[in-house]
């Protein structure tokens, strides 16, 4: 496993206390799990997605990850309507391993309120939380 | 390790009785025909089946061989534990085998099954008092069976009452079934953390409990192997605003003889005849999965019941307005309830205690002795399994997978690994009570050389097992795409 020093964590995106991140991308936001949680996991066999049209509100449930150790939730970052899914990870779950901020991103939501992405953490202050 | 419990020897590979099969090939004589051949109208059949064709030595050595490539508790130390399936003694099958009881049939009439229902309805009185509850169904073909008869009947007692409620209460501590059989009756899950103890505080449960929450469902010892001491104050709490308490019995092998489930306010509560009470599970055969309740539940309990009349004959009852209905064909598992029932015979009330005196200590004397070597997350008393981790190891890049993968080698079942869920890179042992010190030792030693091993030789750790007849297997492969057809 990687040490949090090694870890792959860009800048420009904000991060959720359970290792989720968010992308603005014009008006929409890109969610996907971060290079730790994708670590710690190690590799994913499964992403259960939700439906387009499903809203969620900041904090809840909108899938589960699955690697050959556990099954974990992944909680929606931000409040709004999921508009897109990756449906590439249905036959290729390993994307989340391989690219977690590209590829293996997980849905694409159109966000109720943009400001909720004040709430979460940047860089720096992730990595603060991660080492505790 | 010196003359070390696991060593190779010569198995075989064996093919799928498909590509044994040859054409002609038979392993029975039928006897000849000797009344005029009378065909079933065409409409009726579809062919013969096509079943592989084999001789009686074909069919021994397949069996023979694939039974060779296992790993049993009749062949070694399996530290899964009760939580899994314990040491099944051979008397159990004996009973089991008595052509009374092997031969008796379901839809037989009463007054020649009287035998059979005096022995289910005498496990179900026995079963009361080992848990201290007022009455049991043996219906239940497993845990999670029975706990989602179990949640039924809480769903029941809530709809009697004239208003359903939406919650359940689970723990981070459950087993991971629970919320799975709540949601079944319509109840959603509030999950709360256990303490820094690793147990529940009576102050977690009181701030989600309320009137729109039917119970909390809780494991006593939990899966940490901890027990619950504040079960009392939390039964209270639920109590005080009209919930039930469901207990998962599944770890009941730390308790017997010691704690009635009943006298600490446990309304409901299931138990699994394959952990505790020593039947067979999985390849050996199917559970059971009896529900106990108090006696304000009784009503609910599925039918048909088992009645005792009084000239002292038994009858199954099917009548019951209130019931939660048939949870399963006929009675369930009799075979099963055999089995449970000639072990609580044989070890009687002291025996029973003794199991659970003997499975706390065993794993209490595992804990003391590895825990300078194996991180100990919960540093207090144990119940019948202690939970490590491979924090210590994490530094020569070795985790629980490949410690566990290495305990073949040396003769060794893996124990229960990254469960319970709490505990990060979990290594969880369960040793019960029919392991001898000697035994016992061996496990600890083995442990420690692998500990050794992490430190000095981690590529040793990476590719096990080395002498088991296939290697490390590619989990992630055979998960990502399963091949579900031969």
């Amino acid at each position: 496993m990687k040490e949090i020093n090694d870890l792959n964590l860009p800048e420009n995106i904000k991060y959720t206390e359970q290792h989720e991140w968010a992308k603005k991308d014009g008006e929409i936001i890109i969610v996907g799990i971060n290079d730790y949680a994708q670590d710690q996991l190690g590799d994913i066999v499964f992403v259960e997605l939700p439906d387009i049209e499903d809203s969620f509100t900041q904090g809840e449930e909108f899938g589960t990850v699955e690697s050959v150790k556990a099954v974990s939730e992944i909680y929606i970052p931000v409040s709004g309507e999921i508009i897109e899914i990756n449906s590439e990870l249905e036959e290729d779950p390993e994307l989340v391993n391989t690219s977690p901020y590209d590829k293996g991103w997980i849905v694409k939501i159109k966000p109720s309120n943009l400001s909720e992405l004040d709430n979460l953490f940047s860089k720096s202050e992730y990595l603060n939380m991660l080492k505790g | 390790m010196e003359n070390k419990l696991g060593i190779s020897g010569l198995v075989f590979n064996e093919p799928f009785l498909w590509e044994k099969s040859k054409h002609g090939r038979c392993g029975i004589s039928i006897p000849e025909q000797d009344v005029e051949q009378c065909l079933l109208p065409s409409d009726l059949t579809d062919g013969a089946p096509e079943l592989p064709q084999l001789t009686e030595v074909d069919v021994v050595r397949h069996f023979t061989r694939l039974s060779q490539w296992n790993f049993g508790v009749d062949s070694g130390m399996y530290p899964l534990g009760s939580c899994t399936m314990k040491y099944n003694p051979k008397t159990n099958e004996v009973q089991a085998s008595l052509p009374g009881l092997a031969y008796s049939h379901p839809l037989a009439d009463e007054d020649v099954s009287q035998g059979t229902l005096k022995i289910m309805y005498d496990l179900e009185k026995y079963l009361c008092e080992i848990t201290g509850m007022d009455a049991v169904t043996l219906q239940p073909a497993a845990g999670a069976h029975g706990e989602l008869a179990g949640m039924l009947v809480i769903h029941a007692f809530h709809a009697q009452k004239g208003k359903q409620r939406s919650k359940i209460i689970i723990p981070d501590t459950a087993h991971g079934t629970n919320p799975a059989s709540a949601t079944l009756c319509g109840y959603k899950s509030i999950n709360i953390k256990s303490n820094e103890n690793g147990i529940l505080a009576p102050e977690t449960v009181a701030k989600v409990m309320d009137e729109d929450t039917a119970g909390i469902m809780l494991t006593n010892p939990n899966t940490l192997g901890l027990f619950e001491e504040n079960i009392k104050a939390i039964s209270d709490i639920v109590h005080s605003k009209g919930g039930l308490v469901y207990g998962d019995g599944a770890n009941m092998n730390a308790i017997m003889g010691i704690v009635k489930p009943g006298h600490i306010g446990i309304d409901v509560l299931h138990l699994n005849l394959h952990k505790t009470f020593a039947t067979p599970h999985g390849g050996g055969g199917p559970g059971a999965g009896p529900v106990a309740v108090i006696k304000e539940l009784e009503l609910f309990l599925p039918c048909p019941k088992i009645k005792k009349k009084d000239n002292n004959t038994y009858s199954l009852i099917d009548n019951s307005p209130n019931s939660i209905g048939r949870m399963i064909t006929f009675y369930g598992h009799f075979n099963v309830m055999v089995k449970a029932y000639s072990y609580i015979l044989t070890m009687g009330a002291k025996g029973l205690k003794k199991v659970s005196q003997l499975a706390v200590l065993n794993a209490n004397y595992i804990k003391e002795s590895l825990k300078h070597i194996f991180y100990l997350p919960y540093d207090i008393p144990c119940m019948h399994e202690c939970v490590f981790t491979d924090k210590n190891q994490e530094k020569y890049n070795i985790t629980t997978l490949d410690m566990a993968k290495r305990l073949m080698d040396y003769g060794f079942h893996p124990p229960t690994i990254y469960f319970p869920l709490v505990v990060h890179g979990a290594l969880m042992i369960e040793p019960t009570e029919t392991e001898s010190k000697e035994t016992i030792d061996e496990f600890i030693k083995a442990l420690k050389e692998i500990a050794g091993e992490a430190q000095n030789n981690p590529e040793i750790l990476y590719s096990a097992p080395h002498i088991s007849k296939v290697s490390r297997l590619d989990e992630v492969t055979a998960a990502r795409k399963p091949c579900l057809r031969g």
